[in-house]
């Protein structure tokens, strides 16, 4: 029964909600997901789409966020799955929008729905899809930062060690304090930069303590916040998302790291 | 005067502790300490997270009868013969003690850790009035003789290194032998307590908080590790307990479930050392005991907060998990943030006690990380009340202009896909082009906030949705 179950999970047709970071920054993470999701027996669509509007959320500007939320939902409705390759996106669809909404009848169960069906790209791969096997392999000692939306809001932590674990030639060697905030916080980190930086600052010490080569995480503004430290602070530690070393595409160069450091390699 | 207030200097405050190699050294104790023993203590106990539902429950069930169990403690305190002041604002509290400590011809009052005492700035109110207050928990006392305020609610010192400590002992006890050590915490506890043993004798009434209020019995209960608040609260004739109208719970097996939670979340105990249970003033059979029983209740807000946004904060029962959890506090430390409650919990509650003019910075100074919440023992939705602050100042014009109007940039591109999707595509080819050797800036205009401590990353060239299409076409 489960298994026919997921079977026809796997036949889904997933709108993949890209992040605003991702589809700006760094697509290949895009392009990664897709291909875990469709290597899993799903058809991706993408919609258009901007933003699932948590930085108007976290300012206070709750008329923004549900605009934008509004805008989230219409787009993807058709889709029976909302994968997104971020535990803070889908944590803010999930756990914040019924906030945007709880006192309007009208929306609500449009949004209830909507929220069930939202998921983080990891946790989706194993807690729906129950992926056992990637064809990736990856060479090299990896650490992963849990960031703080998917952790605590969604509870994602044995997910991804457990894909990772799946990964032909990977090492974890978990770092101290994994599970806190890398400083990043979204708007927090520009607000008050310098403690933004005190907390960041501990973190990639914390990196760089595990001798692994390569940092990984499921979020891309932690990501950029950590990698950018490592840089500044002279670590040579590559920052990747996940879903590149688990999609095994991992040929671009590392968040912030040029073509010719990458081609050294 | 209530405390004083710097919490509108909340960045520069933060940037001067950032600074301060002595507090970062002494902040480390709050990260690797209080987290791993509250770890540990919760996991000694199977049926924690039960407690956790249960204590939010009781709070809540209080709360919402709030009126009911003040009147019904009332009488009980009566009844055991003791008197009940009510107090609205910090001034008429302040007055009541003053009052009661002339009454009493008070010369000194030894007092016990309260935060309530700090709330309405009392030591210097009764100092002023020619009343001597004298903190007897060491970390109190310790920051009395240094003239500063707490920085952790249940460890007021835990700003200070032991080096600091002992050259305070040192300049203040001028009777120590220079040769008398002062190495370990219990040494120094032991001189305190040589110094403080002539104070409790000596002191005319004595002032604790109180951590719960029973109705049902009239019971205020104070938890210590040191003994100082048994000291301070029996031996003067006049004892005076100083809380605010939140500390009720209906009955005693409600603050005994409480008590479970409240010292594993706050030091990982199973217990504290001493609970100290006091109904009304010694009756004659008693041993000791003061000769009179007052217990002051202030409200100095908190009935506002009753029925709105941030109800749930008065659930508080003032562990300091909340703060031992957050990476902003290990960061800056308390006194960063300008007023008596420092951490997550004040920056939802201070807001609420001296308006969000003032206090405006501390709800925002939040990645929402969550890690408050999840060790709050009686599940107070910390972050999402910081939000609602925000979604306050946001209404009310108050968070700052360059915020407002970059996000107001930010909303008219987002809320129009199509003109977000060329805008973006324009912005990842520039930026793309320009940090391709790179792969990253160094500096970048209008993100300095960024670029001042880490590199950004260069974007990959192309937005995603637009080679999405193009491979789709």
């Amino acid at each position: 029964m489960l298994a026919a179950e997921t079977q026809s999970k796997r036949g889904a047709r997933v709108g993949l909600f890209v992040t605003c970071l991702v589809d700006l920054i760094r697509p290949s993470v895009g392009f990664a997901a897709v291909k875990l999701l469709e290597d899993a027996g799903c058809t991706v669509e993408v919609p258009r789409q901007t933003c699932c509007g948590q930085p108007a959320f976290n300012s206070g500007d709750r008329a923004t966020a549900r605009a934008i939320a509004e805008q989230v939902i219409a787009a993807f409705e058709p889709y029976d799955y909302v994968v997104a390759p971020s535990g803070s996106c889908a944590g803010m669809v999930k756990v914040h929008y019924p906030e945007l909404f709880h006192s309007d009848p009208d929306w609500l169960p449009r949004v209830d729905r909507f929220c069930a069906k939202t998921f983080e790209l990891v946790s989706f791969l194993i807690d729906v899809l129950d992926v056992t096997d990637l064809a990736a392999s990856f060479f090299g000692i990896v650490t992963y930062h849990d960031a703080c939306s998917g952790l605590r809001e969604l509870g994602i932590r044995a997910q991804p060690r457990r894909l990772l674990g799946r990964v032909k030639g990977l090492n974890l060697a978990e770092m101290r304090d994994a599970d806190v905030c890398c400083g990043f916080g979204g708007t927090f980190c520009v607000k008050y930069p310098e403690i933004s930086n005190a907390i960041v600052a501990k973190k990639a010490d914390h990196i760089a303590a595990t001798g692994a080569g390569t940092l990984l995480a499921g979020d891309l503004g932690c990501l950029m916040n950590m990698a950018g430290k490592l840089q500044r602070a002279g670590y040579v530690v590559r920052a990747r998302h996940v879903a590149e070393v688990l999609a095994g595409m991992t040929d671009q160069p590392a968040i912030g790291e040029s073509r010719r450091a990458a081609a050294k390699e | 005067m209530s405390a004083p207030i710097t919490s509108t200097r909340f960045k520069q405050n933060a940037r001067e502790a950032l600074a301060d190699a002595t507090l970062q050294q002494a902040l480390k104790f709050v990260e690797v300490n209080f987290i791993s023993r509250r770890r540990e203590a919760a996991e000694r106990l199977p049926e924690f997270e039960a407690l956790r539902d249960a204590a939010r429950d009781i709070k809540d069930h209080t709360l919402a009868h709030l009126d009911l169990y003040l009147e019904a403690y009332e009488r009980r305190v009566q009844a055991a013969g003791g008197e009940v002041h009510f107090a609205l604002t910090a001034e008429e509290a302040r007055d009541i003690v003053l009052a009661i400590c002339r009454q009493a011809g008070a010369k000194t009052v030894t007092k016990g850790k309260s935060m309530v005492s700090e709330e309405i700035g009392l030591n210097a109110h009764l100092a002023a009035n020619g009343v001597t207050p004298i903190e007897t928990d060491l970390g109190e006392y310790l920051i009395q003789i240094r003239g500063e305020m707490p920085s952790h609610i249940i460890a007021p010192a835990v700003h200070l290194t032991k080096d600091q400590i002992e050259a305070d002992f040192r300049r203040v006890h001028a009777h120590l032998a220079p040769d008398r050590s002062l190495v370990e915490p219990t040494t120094m506890l032991t001189e305190a307590r040589n110094v403080l043993r002539e104070r409790f004798l000596a002191a005319d009434v004595g002032i604790t908080g109180a951590n719960f209020l029973v109705a049902e019995t009239g019971t205020s209960i104070i938890v210590t590790n040191e003994g100082n608040g048994d000291l301070t609260q029996t031996l003067p004739k006049v004892h005076i307990v100083l809380a605010t109208i939140e500390k009720l719970v209906p009955t005693l097996e409600d603050a005994t479930q409480l008590l479970r939670v409240l010292a594993r979340s706050a030091t990982g105990q199973e217990i504290s050392v001493y609970s100290t249970f006091s109904t009304g003033p010694r009756r004659a059979s008693d041993p000791d005991g003061p000769a009179e029983y007052h217990v002051v209740i202030l409200d100095n807000g908190r009935s506002a907060m009753l029925g709105g946004a941030f109800q749930d904060m008065l659930r508080c029962i003032r562990c300091g998990a909340c703060m031992n959890h957050c990476p902003i506090y290990h960061a800056v430390g308390g006194h960063a943030y300008g007023w008596v409650y420092p951490g997550p919990m004040g920056a939802v509650l201070t807001p609420s006690l001296i308006g969000i003019e003032e206090a405006g910075h501390l709800p925002n100074a939040s990645t929402f990380c969550g890690r408050c919440e999840e060790v709050c023992p009686v599940r107070i939705p910390l972050p999402r009340m910081m939000r609602a602050w925000r979604e306050r100042e946001f209404e009310r014009h108050l968070s700052p202009a360059t915020v407002r109007s970059g996000l107001a940039f930010w909303a008219y591109f987002a809320t129009r896909p199509r003109l977000y999707g060329a805008a973006t595509a324009m912005a990842a080819f520039a930026l793309g082009l320009i940090g391709r050797l790179r792969g990253r800036f160094r500096w970048l205009p209008l993100a300095q906030g960024w670029t001042r401590h880490r590199d950004f990353p260069a974007p990959e060239g192309s937005t995603f949705q637009a080679q999405w299409r193009r491979r789709k076409r």
